[in-house]
């Protein structure tokens, strides 16, 4: 099994730590695991990516060319990273922020999780409605996992952010189970 | 999920196993990408005891070193290509006195300001001295975020070893780049005696750092003390990861990052019954000559590289002419690829 | 009878390289002499800059380091945060000090790292062989400033002491000469200040020494001393700075 991810969005719509809690979930699944960020100017605005790749073997290059799976919360990312996702992959798509407009060969799973988020009481946890939809997809990562890694990553005595981000995850399931 | 295994980045790693390793000392200054490593250390150095500097300048950082390593604790700075230049005057200086030190330099672009693209267009630099006079560096490729954990602990036990600064050379994939680390419980203790180090003459005869030979021959003499240390290294300490060495046809050479991507490409030929391997230096200085000195007249290899041709001078060295090297190399961001890899075997094949 | 005048234990009993009217053997020996009276020599670790004074550690009976030209007091400054308890000091020229090395200074100065400086001035580079230096009087001839220095064109003399303490981080900036016994025995007393400073735990201390280099200045020993009181100390005024 590898699975390579890309994601991507613009600065603040939480691209890095979308990418970060996959990786470690994986990693406490017993799987191999990378997790490359963009770094430098380009983590300032504009588009913001990271780069993970799953394995039950030891992974050659962290530096993906075709992804499996790519999740894009934005539309200048939609235009940058389409073309790097394999004949039949998944793209998961921000859709309050990009048209899937031109895109063949790709299986399109699209909600409005920046809408969501903001019914949901916090625009920041759009990334996590993703998530749950890719989870539900891909069923790579089991859910109680990654609520593990949510309690693990959440700052301590912070309640509230683990429960909307449990929230946002448990929605974007629901959406992508239909 | 396994004890004290964590997800972290090449350069936390870095940090981590530095302070593993009872590093005690660090100065440094800001260059992308290598800033989590000065950041780790202003946070955690002072709790464990060590002594954290911001210094004005890689100038001031490297002879920070110079002077924690003169008073007997386990230096060591960061930095990313154009800084660690300016650190060369100090690293000789460090070499000239005899002092352990570990300087961590994570590649970005050059020449000048270049970018902060991940590259190995430093090797020349690291690995040919980089500043004035007669004198290495022993140089540390990790491969793996693991490995750079662990390979700065090890850098620091050569460094007291042999009394020689070591350099860690990884590019920005490397330190930006997060993987699972199993922390090593056990603490490295800073074991060697340094009866040499600054700590005031109380009780002994006072203590000189110092790398000036004046007198007539001197200079001479203490340069062939050098070359004798630089001999016993070559000999115990070169070290590498070979890869279907037995069978292989072919042979890629790569190290850090681009080993990996090499692993990929060897992986995919080898499903497809391709006879290739790798050799992976991990000693970057010495070089490993062993993988390299083989009978097999029929042998070829491939160097690749994020430079132009930096590496591919000392596998040349090594195989003496004995067989056919063919290069691919690419630099300023640019990343040989899997694919370019395969079509480059699939002709030597 | 009681012995007042002898070698102090810090000062090793050899010849030193100096030439004739140098006042880097004076400055040397005041440091030993400090260091014996305070009782702090098994403690000292003392940084020998880059420039006549390279090998002050063949005259000083105390832990030594050497340090890259400018680099003294990036080397002091980290021996010092290892050893708090040890007494760090450098001895730089004005070309190590305040030239090439204006950057460590200024830095180290302005962290009030809790180090002594024994600065000796002699406005010239004299291990190179007498070239101009940042400290080097208007109209001074050297083999670099051949007619003799020029404001348009070299600039100024630079009062390094007197920009230091400025920072906060300073506690104590002293001009001294080396040029009269009175003024040998104040610049004796002025590096005594600054290392029991460093004792006290007060910060930056710094002892700026007027110090004759009669070879390079193109004069006689007695010549260089009267230099130094009726020209030098114009541009240079002795006292405490701060």
């Amino acid at each position: 099994m590898i699975e390579r991810i890309i994601i991507a969005g613009s600065g603040g719509q939480g691209v890095m730590l979308l990418g970060k809690v996959i990786a470690e979930a994986a990693m406490r699944q017993g799987n191999y695991v990378t997790y490359l960020p963009a770094y430098g100017p380009e983590v300032r605005g504009g588009t913001s990516h990271c780069m993970v790749t799953i394995s039950d073997q030891e992974v050659g290059s962290p530096y993906i060319a075709k992804a499996d799976a790519l999740i894009i919360l934005n539309n200048p990312s939609l235009e940058r990273f389409k073309g790097k996702v394999k004949n039949n992959g998944l793209l998961i798509l921000n859709s309050s922020l990009a048209k899937s407009d031109n895109i063949s060969k790709v299986k399109i799973l699209q909600f409005p999780f920046t809408d969501i988020a903001i019914k949901l009481g916090n625009v920041k946890v759009a990334n996590m409605v993703a998530l749950g939809s890719y989870l539900a997809v891909k069923k790579i990562i089991q859910t109680k996992n990654m609520i593990e890694v949510f309690k693990f990553m959440a700052p301590a005595g912070n309640a509230r952010i683990l429960e909307i981000n449990e929230m946002a995850l448990a929605e974007g399931e629901r959406l992508a189970h239909g | 999920m396994p004890k004290n295994k964590i997800l972290v980045s090449g350069n936390e790693a870095i940090a981590q196993g530095a302070l593993q390793a009872g590093c005690s000392f660090y100065a440094g200054y800001p260059i992308t990408p290598q800033n989590e490593i000065i950041a780790y250390m202003a946070k955690h150095m002072e709790q464990a005891g060590g002594a954290f500097i911001q210094a004005e300048s890689e100038l001031a950082a490297i002879n920070m070193v110079y002077g924690g390593s003169a008073a007997g604790a386990r230096s060591m700075t960061s930095s990313s290509s154009p800084g660690v230049s300016l650190m060369q005057e100090g690293i000789s200086y460090i070499a000239g006195s005899q002092l352990p030190a570990v300087i961590v330099n994570i590649m970005r672009g050059g020449p000048g300001l270049g970018n902060i693209a991940p590259t190995q267009s430093d090797y020349f630099q690291a690995t040919r001295g980089g500043g004035h006079g007669d004198y290495h560096l022993i140089v540390l490729a990790p491969g793996s975020v693991q490995e750079a954990y662990d390979l700065t602990q090890t850098s620091f036990e050569l460094a007291d070893k042999y009394r020689i600064p070591v350099m860690i050379l990884g590019d920005g994939i490397l330190g930006q780049m997060m993987e699972p680390v199993q922390l090593s419980s056990k603490k490295i203790a800073a074991n060697t005696i340094k009866n040499w180090a600054l700590t005031g003459c109380l009780g002994r005869k006072p203590n000189i750092t110092k790398s000036f030979y004046l007198r007539e021959g001197a200079l001479e003499e203490f340069n062939l003390k050098l070359q004798k240390s630089y001999e016993l290294i070559r000999k115990k300490e070169e070290r590498y990861e070979g890869l279907f060495l037995a069978d292989a046809k072919v042979i890629l050479v790569a190290y850090g990052t681009m080993a990996r991507i090499a692993k990929s490409a060897i992986m995919q030929l080898r499903s497809q019954g391709k006879k290739v391997g790798l050799i992976r230096p991990i000693t970057l200085w010495p070089f490993p000559q062993a993988p390299l000195n083989v009978k097999n007249k029929k042998l070829k290899y491939l160097v690749v590289e994020m430079s132009y041709g930096q590496m591919l001078e000392d596998v040349k060295l090594a195989v003496g002419g004995r067989n056919k090297i063919e290069f691919l190399g690419r630099s300023g961001g640019g990343v040989p690829s899997e694919e370019a890899m395969i079509g480059k075997i699939k002709k030597l094949l | 009878m009681e012995k007042i005048f002898f070698r102090p234990e810090s000062l090793y009993d050899v010849p030193t390289h100096y030439c004739p009217g140098c006042g880097h053997g004076i400055a040397h020996r005041l440091v030993a002499q400090v260091i014996n009276e305070l009782g702090i020599r098994e403690k000292t670790i003392g940084i020998a800059p880059v420039g006549c004074a390279v090998v002050a550690y063949d005259y000083w009976n105390f832990d030594c380091s050497e340090a890259p030209h400018g680099r003294a007091l990036a080397v002091a400054t980290a021996i010092k945060r290892v050893h708090p308890q040890n007494i760090v000091f450098t001895y730089q020229g004005d070309g190590d000090l305040a030239a090439i090395g204006t950057n460590e200074t200024i830095h180290a100065a302005n962290r009030g790292e809790n180090l002594s400086v024994i600065f000796i001035n002699n406005t010239v580079y004299g291990m190179t062989g007498g070239q101009m230096a940042p400290t080097t009087l208007l109209g001074q001839k050297t083999s670099t400033s051949i007619e003799g220095r020029i404001k348009e064109k070299h600039g100024y003399p630079l009062k390094i002491s007197e920009m230091l303490a400025m920072l906060p981080g300073v506690c104590y900036v002293e001009r001294v000469s080396l040029h009269s016994p009175q003024e040998t025995l104040k610049a004796k007393r002025a590096i005594k200040q600054a290392f029991e400073n460093q004792i006290n735990n007060l910060g930056f201390s710094l002892v700026e020494v007027l110090s004759p280099c009669p070879t390079y200045w193109g004069q006689a020993p007695k010549e260089s001393l009267d230099w130094i009181r009726d020209v030098m100390q114009k541009e240079f005024p002795l006292g405490r700075i701060k």
